[in-house]
């Protein structure tokens, strides 16, 4: 378990630097990413391991696999699934977290299942999917909502249980619908929760799609990584394990931007 | 000389009347749960194109009588009537300005002042045009396209008394709409205020917990005695608003009736 979720950390930590964009901040995200590097082409040096490459020999490895295809076609096996199962998770556990803010029942229907799943160590309950589904494109899309959906859920579900009173009633003294004082009102202020829970999901759908890689279909970037470690192309295997870190925290990103584009506009005018 | 005239307070039996009053509370009782009780039997008439503010020390029950009358709460007992009509919910003819702002964080302060008409279904052209006359109204030209975390709290509350005016609502309940101002600018708010009403013809019903700003503001004061709250005396200032606000705040009625309630309210402090 721990060694998976570090993709999902480090995206949740690339997307919170790419908040504020400001040029000191900028320049000095550069230099820490820059210092980053650096530390680990001298320590692929040292060498701490034989299975640890140098920054260079990982690049090098990662163009390669950029220029023979291989890294495309891996992506376009592992992203089918994630972005199906993110995609399914977000749009219903959306759903499903604003009905249980909203509506006693609901929740009292859907927060077990979503607490017990979120506790529950699900990258064990991985290899049980086989059995259930197999070992395609719906067994990887499973584990990827097994994973997502529960945060997404949860984050929803807190964010509009929390809406303002104060902005709910102002609504209702200017004569808002019930319909209206959801929509424009208690979503818009449960935005930003959401999306944290969003990208939160999505990181976690990395993990979920990984692990299914790694452990029920040896296809996309899991099969990149397990083959070539078990062939000893450690360069090649940290490059796709890289390529999938910077291709979370950019989706994360991504994710941010669309917020902030359609929910916090304000949000666009710093300090 | 007659400083200040008092009234009888209107009992629950009292008949009011719809065109001289229009609001007017009868036997207002609220407990909140079992065991806060916060009003008992409060009876008031808000006479028409009048400001009468709502007096009294923080947790006298103030804000709960003012969100009754504005339909967002619901009484223990006793009822409101607006127009000579009960009601039970906020309608078109008040509106409300909020003691924290209420303002949406997301909107620009053209669609906040806007907002009460976009819940109402006014087009967008139509809504903007009119939040656009209020916003320049109260001041706030050159705000339009800014958001609420970019104001101060004085300009945050004249766009929640934009909002309020934009729905041409007959009755504006507003709860303590100066607590987050400096004192210098609460005095000017208190001028444009009064200013903006004469020119408005609304009723206010004003929450405050100042003497001074209520003598300044008011036609009729209701000093409310705490928990419960009951009205302890309603006062009328009969100041000559015809001369300059330094000259008000001098004048010797001003001065007397700021003691007189003083001293009513140390009665019930000791
Ligand atoms: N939602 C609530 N639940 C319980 N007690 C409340 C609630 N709102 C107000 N109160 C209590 O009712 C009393 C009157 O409150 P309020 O109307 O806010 O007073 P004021 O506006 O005069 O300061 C206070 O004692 C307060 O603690
Ligand atoms: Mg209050």
């Amino acid at each position: 378990m721990t060694t998976t979720t570090s993709p999902g950390v480090v995206s949740a930590e690339s997307s919170e630097g790419t908040a504020g964009l400001k040029l000191s901040g900028l320049q000095l995200r550069l230099i820490s990413i820059v210092g980053f590097f650096l530390a680990w082409e001298i320590s692929g040096h040292v060498p701490i391991s034989p299975a640890f490459p140098t920054f260079s020999g990982t690049m090098m490895a990662m163009f390669e696999m950029i220029f023979d295809g291989s890294l495309f076609l891996a992506y376009f096996e592992t992203l089918k699934p994630l972005l199906l199962g993110v995609g399914i998770s977000a749009f219903f556990g959306v759903t499903i977290g604003v009905s249980m803010g909203l509506n006693k029942k609901s929740r009292w229907l859907w927060e077990p299942i979503f607490v017990v799943l979120q506790a529950s160590p699900v990258a064990a309950l991985i290899p049980l999917i086989t059995y259930a589904y197999g070992i395609g494109i719906t067994a990887k899309t499973v584990a990827v909502i097994i994973l997502a959906s529960p945060i997404i859920v949860l984050n929803t579900y807190k964010a509009v249980g929390n809406a303002s009173p104060v902005l709910v009633q102002m609504s209702r003294a200017f004569q808002g619908t019930r319909m209206q004082e959801i929509w424009k009102v208690i979503i818009p202020n449960a935005a930003p929760v959401i999306f944290a829970g969003l990208r939160l999901g999505v990181a976690a759908g990395f993990i979920g799609v990984i692990l299914a890689e790694l452990l029920i279909t040896p296809t996309g970037i899991g099969d990149i990584i397990s083959y070539n470690r078990s062939i000893a192309k450690y360069p090649h295997m940290y490059a796709a394990v890289l390529s999938i870190i910077v291709f979370s925290a950019v989706m994360v990103g991504m994710l941010e931007k669309a917020e902030v584009k359609y929910f916090r506009p304000e949000k666009k005018r710093g300090q | 000389m007659n400083k200040a005239i008092h009234m009888s307070l209107p009992d629950a039996t009292t008949p009011t009347d719809p065109s001289a009053n229009i609001v007017s509370v009868r036997g207002i009782t609220k407990f909140y749960g079992s065991d806060v009780h916060a009003l008992e039997d409060v009876n008031l008439d808000f006479p028409t194109g009048q400001m009468t503010t709502l007096l009294g020390p923080s947790g006298c029950g103030k804000t709960t009588l003012l969100k009754i009358i504005a339909g967002l709460l619901e009484t223990t007992s006793g009822e409101v009537m607006v127009k000579g009509k009960a009601v039970t919910s906020p309608g078109p003819e008040r509106a409300f300005v909020f003691q924290d702002f209420a303002l949406l964080p997301w909107a620009t302060v053209t669609r906040n002042v806007a907002f009460g008409l976009e819940l109402t279904g006014v087009p967008l052209k139509e809504r903007e045009a009119k939040a656009k006359s209020y916003i320049d109204k109260v001041g706030l030209s050159g705000f339009e396209d800014k958001y609420p975390h970019e104001l101060s709290g004085g300009v945050r509350q004249r766009v929640g008394l934009a909002r309020a005016l934009a729905v041409d609502a007959d009755v504006l309940l507003m709860d303590e709409p100066f607590s987050a101002v400096d004192e210098q600018n609460r005095r000017k708010f208190q001028e444009d205020l009064l200013h903006l009403l004469s020119v408005e013809n609304k009723t206010v019903i004003f929450v405050t917990h100042s003497i001074e700003e209520a003598v300044y503001v008011s036609d009729q004061i209701v000093l409310l005695s705490p928990r419960p709250g009951r009205i302890h005396s309603i006062i009328r200032p009969e100041l000559d608003r015809s001369s300059s606000p330094d000259d008000i705040r001098r004048d010797k009625v001003y001065l007397d009736t700021v003691e007189e309630i003083w001293g009513n309210i140390r009665e019930y402090l000791d």
